[in-house]
């Protein structure tokens, strides 16, 4: 990967004007795609073009696409976290267990963020203050946070959550705006936000494309990795929230797989898996393209299995694309 | 990019053309299942088709998650009633769960039933179980009895003690037993639903009761183990295995003569009941309790008070079918 990573950096001449750079960029390469997807899927199924359809439909990402923000920061800066999806699991789980012992929402609330936040303090750890590598620990974590959410529920399941707590999960802001897709909005903005205006996030580019030189820079590269996982962790923590408000019960199976599809967001984002490059405007348009495509093919009653071939080639595609594309223009030059 | 575009929509022309290929009076039932790709559920889809091939003017939507994830059965439900099916049958990941959506499902008049795993009352309007406790327990003891013309002794090997399931199963089976004079139950031992502990615990039957003339077990796990146990006793065509298995697990047993008959219910005659309710409550039937519906060959079926219903009896497998349902499930 060093030799494409050397060919990347070349520097030209002139930098292109920012019309055309944007036209050529990444974001604008998905939201055509995003655009084809949506005007195929209005002509191949009669049922598409519905507020409330449409609306139905981003439940299918809302809730991935939260974890898929923190996801994508942790990601620029170089790590990775494959316990997200039983970080829900466990979140859900001790949300579960404090119903039958009483609870309201308001504490619903805090123990499913707390938890999050708990595990992406124990990921943190593992990785910033032992230096082991994410990808181990999280695969980790991954089983241990599932794991003790299988312990204690083996087969059964926790319900009975309050009428209230439906909310997050069910209700609706303003006619077809869910909470979650209102959450979702908030958050792309906030996260956008502390990556592309912050110092923060400067500094999380400059650790992803070279940790050492940050380390250097007088960046605090253990601080912002902790960080990092923090709000990841919150992120799933809060997740798990709208998941289990909108199921209103908690199985250990809870969510299962759902790390691989953050992941897969996050990539079709355009945000490198290697780290140093990416943007949360293409996150937030790769979750409206996965949306479009499995709620589409849904309507269209393709099965889920022929589904996951189609992302899986969306993915290949979008990503292999520019890439044939500059080695077509190097050769003509 | 012209060409892209073009080729977008040839595509999107042929899809539309696929989808009003289709009658638009046609009845559309969607069979929704805990996952694709699994034995079971595969058979029961062959039954619906069977159903909507009687039934003439039915198109049947098989569907559900690559995961038994009670979110990944939600998206579907989601799909289902945006466009506007006229039935959704679902075997459910998670009783509650599916509730909101099911509920969102009927608010919008489409007719919803449950059937093989439930989904609470409030989501659905009639749950179909493949038998019923009494059935079953009747079942169990007369697969016994038919192979026993001279009457004698049987033992029962369970899952564990505290099995909610095998405990009412073997207590209908023994409000029953005056229907089959001279059938003795001797024992009742516990092979906890593990391989090894079920083996051994009909070993020791077998030494116990030197008369024993059958063992049943009604518990896929005891069902194998008692078979092995007895086919490497020497003692195929003295003791009968029987109760409850699975056909693709219990084939060898058949085969040896160890298990002569055994049951549990077939697949494909539930999807089929499942689609024949769905119709019927499309056609205008009333779904809740106490309500009867109407389940083509298989007859019809009363609900009672929580809109529960039992299809038949158990299925009996033997040598004659065997090799029919082994690769099924």
């Amino acid at each position: 990967m060093t030799d494409t990573a050397a060919t990347e950096r070349h520097i030209p001449d002139r930098l292109s004007r920012p019309g055309v750079r944007l036209l050529r960029s990444w974001e604008a390469l998905l939201l055509i795609v995003a655009v084809l997807i949506f005007t195929a899927n209005s002509f191949a199924s009669p049922y598409f073009l519905d507020a409330w359809n449409l609306s139905d439909a981003t439940f299918n990402f809302t809730e991935k696409a939260m974890i898929g923000f923190a996801m994508a920061l942790l990601i620029v800066s170089g790590e990775i976290d494959l316990s997200v999806a039983a970080i829900i699991a466990l979140a859900s789980t001790a949300m579960g267990a404090a119903v039958q012992a009483g609870a309201g929402t308001p504490e619903l609330l805090a123990i499913g963020l707390g938890v999050g936040l708990l595990c992406g303090t124990f990921n943190a750890v593992f990785v910033t203050v032992l230096g082991l590598p994410s990808i181990v620990v999280t695969i980790g974590t991954m089983s241990l946070f599932r794991g003790l959410s299988s312990i204690v529920l083996g087969d059964q399941a926790y319900g009975g959550y309050p009428a209230d707590f439906a909310w997050f999960g069910q209700g609706y802001v303003w006619w077809v705006f869910s909470v979650e897709l209102v959450l979702f909005a908030l958050l792309a903005v906030g996260f956008g936000a502390l990556l592309h205006l912050t110092n923060f996030g400067r500094a999380v580019y400059a650790i992803g494309n070279n940790q050492t030189a940050a380390l250097f820079s007088g960046i605090r590269v253990r601080r912002v990795k902790f960080l990092l996982f923090l709000m990841t962790g919150l992120m799933s923590g809060l997740a798990a929230i709208c998941l289990t408000s909108r199921l209103g019960s908690t199985r250990p199976t809870i969510a299962l797989g759902w790390e691989l599809e953050v992941v897969t967001m996050v990539v079709l984002g355009g945000v490198n898996i290697l780290g140093g490059s990416g943007t949360i405007p293409g996150v937030v348009i790769a979750a409206f393209v996965m949306g479009l495509v499995t709620f589409g093919l849904g309507l269209l009653n393709v099965p889920g299995i022929v589904m996951q071939v189609f992302i899986g080639l969306l993915l290949i595609g979008v990503i292999a694309l520019p890439r044939l594309w500059s080695r077509i223009g190097a050769r003509r030059r | 990019m012209s060409i892209l575009k073009k080729t977008v929509a040839a595509m999107a022309t042929a899809a539309t053309m696929v989808a009003g290929a289709a009658h638009a009076e046609d009845v559309r039932i969607a069979l929704v299942v805990k996952a694709l790709g699994i034995g079971f559920f595969e058979a029961a889809a062959k039954g619906a088709e069977e159903a909507a091939k009687e039934l003439g003017d039915v198109e049947i939507i098989y569907t559900g998650p690559t995961d038994t994830t009670a979110e990944g059965q939600i998206e579907v439900i989601n799909a289902l009633i945006a466009q506007k099916v006229d039935a959704i049958a679902i075997s459910a990941n998670d009783a509650d769960a599916l509730v909101p959506a099911l509920k969102k499902a009927m608010d919008r008049g489409i007719k919803v039933i449950s059937w093989d795993s439930g989904v609470a009352e409030a989501g659905r309007m009639a749950h179909l179980n493949p038998s019923s406790n009494a059935l079953i327990g009747n079942m169990i003891i007369k697969l016994a009895a038919d192979h026993m013309p001279d009457g004698g002794e049987v033992a029962i090997l369970s899952a564990s003690a505290t099995a909610t399931n095998q405990n009412i199963w073997i207590d209908e089976m023994m409000k029953v037993m005056d229907n089959y004079p001279g059938i003795k139950v001797v024992a009742t031992v516990y092979g906890d639903d593990l391989a090894d502990k079920s083996y051994r615990e009909a070993q020791g039957l077998m030494q116990s009761y030197p008369d024993l003339k059958a063992i049943i077990a009604p518990t896929s796990v005891g069902i194998v183990a008692a078979a092995q146990a007895v086919a490497d006793a020497g003692k195929i065509g003295q003791i009968n295995v029987t109760g409850l298995g699975l056909p693709s697990e219990m084939a060898g047993a058949i085969e040896s003569g160890a298990s002569k008959s055994f049951a549990i219910w077939n697949p494909i005659d539930l999807g089929y009941s499942a689609t024949m309710m769905a119709y019927d409550l499309v056609k205008g039937a009333e779904g809740g309790p106490g309500a009867t519906l109407d389940m083509g060959r298989m007859g019809e079926i009363t609900l009672d008070e929580h809109g529960d219903g039992a299809m038949a009896d158990p299925f009996v497998y033997d040598k004659s079918n065997i090799e029919e349902f082994k690769s099924i499930f």
